[in-house]
């Protein structure tokens, strides 16, 4: 994976000089360790500085909405998911991108890494396999698969599913992974221990909605909890208004969602609300047989209906 | 301490439609604590916080001028929430005023001069506040030509419209008013738009000439380059802006241009200052 | 100024009699990070922190906070009518604040206590709190304090400064507050003489620590709208999600909403913190919005820090280089970065690609 970075570059200043795209999106080093930042660039001089390791997790298909450029863009197998999701939804048109995909083997969490270092980590460093992670008197390292994000530890679909470069040859894809274990445990839990499991999950939230803004599917022109007629949610911190952010985002995330991840990377106090969205998730794929994002040519489950539905609503 | 976020409780005393797509109405408001009504001295170009029970604050330009006394009033385009739920009360509810807030036309610095009021659409409450001010007879000998140039899209689209003819009428203010088009054969004023108004009718340029703007931004865009060639100094145009405020106070953040808060060290900018700031209105 | 020496087993004893006298808050691990907290039932605070998450402006100024209570039953005297909310500003003491966050209230008083007006509750409740700071040991790496006006043993905006002197602190009383708080504690040991050199030595010390810096000699002299017309703009703002994460976590932050919630016949009117990155913080009624891009919005937040607030006052950044934004960025976006960018601006007669 480290030679995906050099191969990036290439392909980027490649397409901005023969002038296929006008920009490229991508990811730069970042100012802190284990952060990148999304970069775009519209020259092959700006193409130089795009860089590829383990903490480019960010879903970069969220700054593709509405765009009307001509764009490369730099796709993980779940960022090439909300693509698909985004020319579905028609938020982006399939022939304004050229979708370079990298086989991914996972983004490592840096909350994780953090938790097993004994201080502040000032410096971090990886080769294919591990990550070494540096600080005032310590030095540790790590197997990838042991720090990766939740999300990309369970994750099946590494490889992009559409694009129209490849910067390296498909990775094999986890087999026998169990993907749902947490939520079987919620879902096994009584509904008062539930109701107390969410309250103690959701009770940090500060409502900046970084998960809503890190997600490509929140690209709502207003926002139900910005709603002001009606309004729908309180907008303080009434823990009722908290909760009915984070269920409503998450019903309408439903069939549509790829567990990127993006959402509890994001989150500055450290809240999985993965819970509810894998929940769905995983209800879509029970129900429909469905996962988001696999194929153009298929609608969404919530956006279709048969006269042959077995519920008696749709008749 | 104040507190500066605690609305004077007042009575909606009477309502009236101003325009024919009655999406503007004016409301008169009586103070409940008659003390209050000292404590809201204003002068003409502030603007208050409407208070309304339940459902937040707007902030209005006030309508009244402070020559008016035992009442304020407010005239109210009905856009959002709170404006809305505004249009919908009657006479004898009971809601709040918070203010009064901003700085004001420059009265002091206009003193002895001509003033030029350009006035479109519903942007001409503060402006009628400012024209009964002037033309009360205590004030009207501090102020040379009084002349005013308002427009809306048709007549039944001009506020005021009692009080306007009245203006007509007298020979110390000299009225244009103009309608953007009209198939009324009994309209006797002007009709064109603003700008092309004021390029007419405007007095000359000159050091005794205040030039007062307020009206949608497209208005503002294209009357202002008229000023210029008519030779107004960007210091004598005075303009009133509107941001979406919730304070009033110059605290909450959101409506300041550059390190100027709209709603503080504003409303009223003169062109020469707005020059000077990022043009976020 | 006078040193008091607190034995580190007189500590606990002393915060749990000042208890009595003040509701205490202080650093408190929960889950996987530490955060101010009341400090209830002789729970400790735990000054070993890095530092906190987020800051602790909460506790004078809350996320979310009731101003006035209504009814809108028309058989009350008083409906439709705003009433005080009952408020509880009996003294309150944050144990172990950082210099920066402390300092960080002192601009922040800027805005809610001015000439023209005082906003009631935040003052009210700033002034019933004593800030008990801790002299930083640690530093993050992301930590610029040095270069924003501030510092780990910066005094400016605290009551008493405590050096942790390993088996004792040396408490530096700093204004009349600070010494009936530690009165209240009962710790009355005056320090050995050379106490103030110790944490002169100590501070110096720590101040060696900061590797970040920002620079800032510029930023007032630049004039304001070739600044704002900045090509640099469009790359600064791209990455950013406009989430909030910068603003509430950031102690200098200061911008409310004010919102009204009925249920039933009564309600209540408040303020709730908001954030120049949201959309809807400038929207107006008619749907124009001044800031209506997200560059509008980035922009907005930096040139508050590093110039309109700089030029407003005259007391510096909106900034005290705590860092927060910096290490919680979801996507790296850099106030040092930036404000490189801003004080190195020389105009170009290039204009910003969005005006």
């Amino acid at each position: 994976m480290l030679s995906y970075a050099e191969k990036i570059r290439e392909i980027a200043g490649r397409l901005l000089a023969s002038g296929a795209v006008n920009m490229v999106i991508g990811f730069r080093q970042g100012t802190i360790p284990m952060m990148n930042e999304p970069h775009f660039a519209k020259n092959p001089a700006e193409a130089a500085k795009l860089v590829w390791d383990s903490h480019c997790g960010i879903n970069l298909a969220n700054y593709l909405t509405d765009r009307k450029e001509k764009i490369g863009i730099v796709a993980k197998g779940c960022d090439s998911r909300n693509i698909v999701t985004h020319i579905i939804e028609n938020k982006i048109k399939r022939e304004q991108l050229v979708v370079i995909g990298v086989p991914c083997q996972g983004m490592v969490d840096k909350r994780k890494i953090a938790l097993k270092c004994p201080g502040e980590i000032t410096a971090v460093i990886e080769t294919e396999t591990q990550v070494t992670a540096t600080g005032n008197g310590f030095s540790q390292s790590f197997d990838k698969k042991d720090v990766l994000q939740h999300n990309c530890s369970l994750c099946i679909h590494r490889n992009p599913v559409i694009h129209d470069e490849l910067v390296a040859a498909p990775v094999e894809e986890q087999k026998g992974i169990d993907r749902y274990a947490d939520v079987r445990a919620v879902e096994a839990m009584s509904p008062e221990q539930r109701w107390k499991y969410f309250e103690d999950l959701l009770s940090p939230c500060v409502r900046c909605y970084a998960c809503r803004n890190a997600c490509p599917l929140c690209y709502c022109p207003t926002c139900f909890v910005d709603e002001s007629r009606p309004q729908w949610v309180g907008k303080g911190q009434d823990p009722s208004d908290v909760r009915t952010f984070h269920f409503l985002r998450a019903y309408h995330c439903a069939g549509r969602c790829t567990d990127c991840g993006s959402c509890e990377r994001s989150c500055p106090v450290g809240i999985n609300m993965r819970v509810f969205t894998k929940k769905l998730e995983k209800d879509c794929l029970d129900l429909f047989g469905w996962e988001a994002g696999l194929s153009l040519d298929v609608r969404p489950p919530l956006d279709v209906y048969r006269p042959s539905d077995p519920n008696d609503f749709i008749k | 301490m104040q507190n500066p976020y605690l609305p004077y409780p007042v009575r909606i005393d009477d309502i009236s439609v101003e325009t024919e797509d009655k999406n503007l109405k004016t409301f008169k408001f009586v103070f409940l604590n008659p003390a209050d009504e000292q404590k809201f001295a204003y002068k003409a170009g502030q603007f208050a916080e409407l208070s309304v029970t339940g459902k937040g604050e707007i902030p209005i330009g006030i309508a009244s001028s402070p020559t008016e006394k035992g009442f304020v009033k407010f005239t109210v385009n009905k856009v959002g929430l709170v404006s809305s739920f505004l249009h919908a009360m009657k006479p004898g509810d009971i809601m709040g005023i918070r203010g009064p807030m901003g700085n004001w036309y420059p009265w002091e610095r206009m003193e002895g001069k001509n003033v030029v009021i350009i006035g479109g659409g519903f942007a001409f409450t503060t402006l009628r506040s400012s024209i009964v001010y002037m033309l009360n007879p205590e004030n009207r000998k501090k102020f040379k030509d009084i002349h005013v140039i308002y427009g809306a899209r048709s007549p039944g689209m001009l506020l005021y419209r009692e009080e306007l003819a009245a203006w007509e009428r007298r020979d110390d203010i000299n009225m244009h008013i103009t309608v953007d088009a009209t198939s009324d054969p009994g309209w006797k004023y002007n009709v064109g738009f603003v700008p092309a108004v004021t390029e007419k009718k405007a007095p000359p340029a000159g050091n005794d000439t205040y030039a007062i703007i307020c009206g949608p931004p497209i208005m503002i865009k294209f009357t202002q380059p008229v000023l210029d060639k008519l030779g107004y100094p960007h210091d004598k145009i005075i303009m009133s802006l509107e941001n979406r405020m919730k304070c009033g106070i110059g605290m909450c953040g959101r409506c300041n241009i550059g390190k100027e808060f709209v709603c503080k060290d504003g409303p009223v900018f003169t062109l020469e200052q707005l020059n000077q700031t990022p043009r976020e209105y | 100024m006078k040193i008091i020496k607190i034995d580190k087993s007189l500590w606990a004893p002393g915060l749990n009699q000042a208890a009595a006298a003040y509701r205490l808050f202080g650093p408190v691990k929960e889950k996987e990070f530490h955060s101010f907290k009341p400090l209830t039932n002789g729970v400790q605070p735990d000054l070993s922190c890095l530092n906190t998450r987020l800051s602790p402006k909460a506790i004078i100024y809350p996320q979310s906070e009731v101003m006035f209570d209504y009814s809108l039953d028309e058989s009350r005297e008083d409906h439709h009518q705003m009433r005080e909310a009952a408020k509880d500003y009996s003294p309150r003491a944050v144990i172990g604040i950082r210099p920066c966050d402390a300092k960080a209230f002192e601009l922040v008083r800027l805005n809610f206590d001015t000439p023209d007006y005082q906003d009631p509750y935040w003052l009210k409740a700033y002034e019933s709190t004593t800030l008990i700071g801790l002299g930083c040991e640690s530093p993050c790496s992301a930590c610029f304090c040095t270069s924003a006006g501030c510092g780990p043993y910066h005094e400016e905006g605290l009551d008493v400064l405590l050096a942790d002197a390993g088996d004792h602190y040396l408490a530096k009383v700093l204004t009349e507050k600070g010494a009936k708080f530690l009165a209240a504690g009962g710790w009355k040991t005056a320090a050995v003489k050379e106490a103030d050199q110790t944490i002169a030595a100590m501070r110096q010390t720590a101040e060696k620590k900061i590797t970040s810096f920002v620079p800032t000699d510029n930023l007032r002299s630049l004039p304001n709208n070739d600044l704002y017309s900045a090509t640099f703009w469009e790359d600064v703002s791209f990455a950013c999600i406009n989430c909030g994460t910068c603003t509430y976590s950031c102690p200098t932050c200061w911008c409310f909403d004010i919102q009204d919630e009925t249920r039933g016949a009564s309600g209540v009117r408040m303020k709730n913190w908001d954030s120049c990155m949201f959309p809807l913080f400038t929207m107006h009624g008619t749907g124009h919005n001044p800031r209506g891009t997200k560059l509008h919005r980035v922009r907005q937040r930096f040139m508050h820090k590093l110039k309109y607030f700089v030029d407003k006052y005259d007391r510096g950044i909106q900034c005290v280089g705590c860092g927060r934004c910096v290490r919680l960025c979801p996507v790296n976006i850099d106030i040092r970065r930036v404000a490189v960018m801003m004080n190195g601006f020389a105009a170009s007669g290039e204009a910003c690609a969005i005006e």
